[in-house]
Parts: structure tokens; C-alpha cells; sequence
């Protein structure tokens, strides 16, 4: 392609916007419309997701292990974890894929811990040795609550573990809500996805008998389908770029005042509900709207002069 | 690759001087209902020749005209412009095919939202003329039909008979070697028809092949030229210096 034909090309695909100025605002509120909504409930959607994670993030499996001075039956000779057992299984346990985090605690550290919390602060009273001497454990946070039973499973089966404490209800709650969302985001996917095609179709129809004259103009004096289709395409790309810019401005605008409104008016709110940022909603949403928009205006300027390219 | 482009060239133009610039041998065109548009139909025009093809609505003028801008294939027989075989042009010959045929059309077809330079330039710059040569040829053929004043006027500021010099205009800039023009008085008074004409005629003079379509008697008996009449499907008469021949 000559250099001059190439600035003609972007030239006629800039000016093609103008001179059809009805039916490229039309084509720009349908593809804002579709990506508006799209933009918003993927806001929603990645919060709630995000205080599910940061509540998944908290949900740990407590390791303990058979120790000499229990008098508990189950406590045989040969089951008791040596110093360099312990560490190996903290390392197996660290390299589940169930885990994504794994704290040792010794016995020491739980008995600080433990302490002051049934005895009060002078919790040391009476106690000149360390009642949980022996009792180290592990802290096992999940990656995901929905793997919590396999987890527990695998640790049960360790002959030196004696007792896995977890939480049922809580993963099975967490899980339950992660499903949840899932299904009401395929849902809601779903509709938008029909609504986009149902609008962006009809608005592909109109463009049909605004270019049809032109294109067979064109065709008959003898333009290649290349030279016919490209300021159509570049035009098409251009209203993308434009219906995806409007709803990225206005979700940015809304989502920033709305954050602000909850941070200042529900104070409490915020302390335990972890809401994503600005700037890590509009990190993924940016580009992907980008490329939503050029890829509809792309597709739809594509569909529309295919049809005419036949003459 | 050079050599074969140069054989098949040599044969083309062999094919026009033995046979003509355009070759229908035995041609039918069917569509898919009611009775075929063209029936056997064989026709030879010459190059440099001035031929006017007329009949009634359903004659198949329109078909054959179509066939010669390879918007159909027909359905069988052959069909050979500029020593192209028709049938065997691929989809993307087809440009390149009619960058040689200039075409004009009875409702003008022009772009209606750009000016009458930008009309004309567009011929042009499909072909990848450069931006230099355009700025020369454009103004030149705005003055042969007589439009060297109004090249910046839109399309839809300008009467009949401009409109249809602006489409002559456009498909002359690139040096056809065949004009077709369909109905090309068809929209206009009979003094801009006639000032079409002569621009057709000046044009053939010049020897580009002209091929006209229509239906106005009182030109085509004037004119003294080739005529083709169709009925039906099928040539009726093909007469040297003919004239247009009444229905029954």
C-alpha cells in the first residue's frame, strides 16, 4: 500500500465519522451502553469478590501433633514428630496447593498466645513451666476454602498429627458465596452479551443502507474490497474507541464518588468490608473496555461492508 | 512469471483484433424464476466502435449490461471484454477488470456528500494514482465535459446534466478502453441528453469504445450509429447506422 493511500485511508475513516454523524453517535451510545453496563457490574462483581477472598485469606486449619506428656491413649511410641519430622511436614504442608500460606508455631509462641487469653495478663501465675510444652503446631491458611476437606484429609492421614481444628461452616459459607457469584455473573454475561448483540445488529443494520449506495459506487469503478472495506474498519475502531471511553470516564466518576460516599458515610463499614481501589478496578477494566469497543467496532464495520463487497 | 504476463497480454489484444473487444457467443443468462433474461445471444463489437443497445423493459438490456461488468456469470455460453474470459475471472480480477471499463448510470451514482473534485479523484486514487498526477487529471477531464468552474460545488448542488458530466468525468479520468453508459439520458431534458451525446461521441472519437444502453428514439435515429435490438431475451436486428426499431 502507497503511503498516500494509507493517509487517505485514516483520513476518509476520521471524516467518515462526520459525515455520517447520526449514525456514528448511534453506533457510539450502543457500544457505551453495553460496555457501561458491563463495566459497572464487573465494579460490583470484583468487590464482592475481592471481601470474599480477603475472608477466604483469614480462614486457617490448626495442625497439632501427638506429644509424650499427653496421656491421651492414641499417643503411641514411634509417633512422636522428631525436631527435623516437624520441619519436613511444615514443608510438605507449604507445598500443597491447598495452602498458600504456612506459620510454625511453637510452643512458647502458643502459650503467649493462649495465656493471656484464658488467664488474663497475669496469666505466668502458678505456671513456673509451660503447660503446652511439646505442643508445637502449624497454621495452615487455605488458598481456597472449597479444598479445606481434602487438606484436612491429607493431614489426618500424617501419623504424627493428632487433631486438625478447622471450620466447616466457614468454608462452606465462603464456598457457597463464591459459587453464588459465579453463577450470577455467568447470568448476567449472559444477558448483557444478548443485549450487546441485539443492539449493536440493529445499529449494524441502519450503517447497512447508509453504505450500501457508496460501497457499490466503489465496487463498480473498481476499488479492491481492501481499499473499500479499510476506512470502514478504521471508522468502526474509532466509534469503539469512543463508546468505550464515555462509560470508562463515567464508571471512573461514579465509582469514585460512590467509594468515597461509603469510606465518609459507613465508616464501619469499611473497616471489615475491603473494597478495591480505584485504580486496581480500572487496571483491568481499561483495557479490556478498550478492546471490547475496537473489537465490536471492528466486528460490526467488518459485518456491514462484507455484505455490500459481492458486486 | 514476466514472460507469462507478457504472453497472455499478446493474447488478449490478438483476441481483440481477430474477434472484438466484446465477444458473447451463444450466452443465456437464467435466474432462478421465470424465463431467461438472455437466449442464446452472440454479439461482436469492434474496438473504437459506437454502439447503441435498445429494447423494451424485460429485453435484457440491464442483464447484459451486468454481464459486461461481471456483476453475473452467465449461465452458459461465453463472454470475452478486453480479451478477458469473464467466466474465469476471479473475485479479486474483478477490480483491475473494471478499472479498464469506465460505466455510467442513469441515476448518476455519485458519492452525494462529497464535491465534484472528490467525486472524480476517487477514480484515481482507487488505482493508487499519485496524489500529483491526480491534481493534473482531475481539473483536465473537468474541463473536457465542461465543469472546470464548478469542481468545488457538491454533487447535490448541481443540476441533471451536471451530475451525469461529473459520472462521465469519473469514468473517463483513468483512459477506459470501453464506456458503458446505461440509460445516460435517462433522468435528463433533451438538451442536456443531447449535450451527453455529443460528449459520448467526442469521446469514441477520441477511441474509447462506447456502448450505450436506452430507450430514447428520437437520438438514436439521429445519431446514425451501430444499433443492437433486443426483445426478449434475444437480438432482434444489429444494424450499421440503424435505427430504433417500433414495437410491432
Amino acid at each position: 500500500m502507497k503511503i498516500s493511500t494509507l493517509f487517505y485511508t485514516i483520513r476518509q475513516g476520521v471524516v467518515n465519522i462526520f459525515r455520517n454523524k447520526w449514525y456514528s453517535l448511534a453506533s457510539v451510545a450502543t457500544i457505551s451502553a453495553c460496555l457501561f453496563l458491563f463495566g459497572l457490574f464487573y465494579a460490583i462483581v470484583a468487590n464482592f469478590q475481592n471481601i470474599v477472598m480477603t475472608a477466604e485469606e483469614g480462614v486457617s486449619v490448626t495442625v497439632f501433633f501427638h506429644d509424650p506428656k499427653d496421656e491421651c491413649e492414641s499417643h503411641e511410641e514411634g509417633m512422636f514428630p522428631t525436631d527435623e519430622r516437624l520441619y519436613e511436614i511444615g514443608q510438605q504442608i507449604g507445598a500443597r496447593i491447598e495452602v498458600s500460606e504456612v506459620i510454625f508455631i511453637s510452643d512458647d509462641e502458643a502459650w503467649a498466645t493462649f495465656g493471656p487469653d484464658y488467664f488474663g495478663p497475669n496469666y505466668a501465675d502458678g505456671f513456673p513451666e509451660n503447660p503446652l510444652e511439646g505442643e508445637h503446631t502449624y497454621e495452615a491458611y487455605l488458598s481456597d476454602v472449597s479444598m479445606q476437606d481434602a487438606l484436612v484429609t491429607w493431614l489426618l492421614s500424617i501419623p504424627e498429627v493428632r487433631k486438625v481444628n478447622y471450620s466447616e461452616l466457614t468454608a462452606n459459607t465462603l464456598s457457597g458465596v463464591n459459587l453464588l457469584i459465579a453463577y450470577v455473573s455467568m447470568g448476567i454475561i449472559i444477558i448483557l452479551l444478548a443485549v450487546s448483540i441485539f443492539l449493536i445488529s440493529n445499529t449494524v443494520a441502519i450503517g447497512i443502507s447508509v453504505r450500501k449506495e457508496e460501497i457499490n459506487i466503489m465496487k463498480y469503478i473498481g476499488a479492491t474490497d481492501f481499499f473499500v472495506r479499510a476506512p470502514f474498519v478504521l471508522e468502526g475502531m474509532l466509534i469503539g474507541i469512543l463508546g468505550a471511553g464515555l462509560p470508562l470516564a463515567l464508571i471512573y466518576s461514579l465509582y469514585n464518588y460512590t467509594l468515597n460516599y461509603i469510606i465518609e458515610r459507613f465508616s464501619v463499614l469499611s473497616t471489615f468490608l475491603n473494597f478495591l481501589t480505584v485504580d486496581q478496578v480500572f487496571g483491568f477494566l481499561t483495557p479490556v473496555l478498550l478492546l471490547l469497543g475496537v473489537g465490536i467496532g471492528f466486528l460490526g464495520s467488518v459485518t456491514t461492508v462484507r455484505k455490500h463487497l459481492h458486486v | 512469471m514476466a514472460k507469462k504476463k507478457e504472453y497472455l497480454r499478446k493474447k488478449r489484444q490478438q483476441m481483440i483484433d481477430d474477434k472484438g473487444i466484446i465477444v458473447l457467443d451463444n450466452v443465456s443468462k437464467s435466474y432462478s424464476t421465470g424465463a431467461p433474461a438472455l437466449n442464446g445471444i452472440s454479439l461482436n463489437i469492434k474496438q473504437g466502435e459506437f454502439v447503441f443497445i435498445v429494447g423494451d423493459s424485460g429485453s435484457g438490456k440491464s442483464t447484459l449490461i451486468k454481464l459486461l461488468l461481471r456483476e453475473l456469470t452467465a449461465t452458459s455460453g461465453s463472454v470475452y471484454v478486453m480479451g478477458h474470459d469473464m467466466t474465469k475471472l476471479k473475485h479479486r480480477q474483478i477490480p483491475k477488470y473494471r478499472r479498464n471499463l469506465g460505466v455510467v448510470f442513469q441515476d448518476f451514482r455519485l458519492l452525494k456528500d462529497r464535491n465534484v473534485y472528490e467525486n472524480v479523484a476517487f477514480a484515481q486514487r482507487i488505482i493508487e494514482t499519485p496524489v500529483s498526477e491526480i491534481r493534473r487529471n482531475v481539473p483536465a477531464i473537468l474541463a473536457t465535459v465542461g465543469l472546470a468552474g464548478k469542481y468545488k460545488a457538491k454533487t447535490k448542488q448541481l443540476s441533471g446534466g451536471e451530475q451525469q458530466r461529473v459520472a462521465l468525468a469519473r469514468a473517463l479520468v483513468n483512459n477506459p478502453s470501453i464506456l458503458l453508459a446505461d440509460e445516460p439520458t435517462g433522468n435528463l431534458d433533451p438538451k442536456n441528453s443531447w449535450e451527453i451525446m455529443k460528449l459520448l461521441e467526442e469521446i469514441n472519437e477520441g477511441g474509447t469504445t462506447v456502448v450505450v444502453v436506452t430507450h430514447n428514439r428520437e437520438i438514436v435515429n439521429s445519431m446514425q450509429k451501430r444499433v443492437v435490438t433486443m426483445k426478449k431475451g434475444v437480438i432482434v436486428s444489429d444494424e450499421e447506422k440503424g435505427g430504433y426499431i417500433d414495437e410491432d
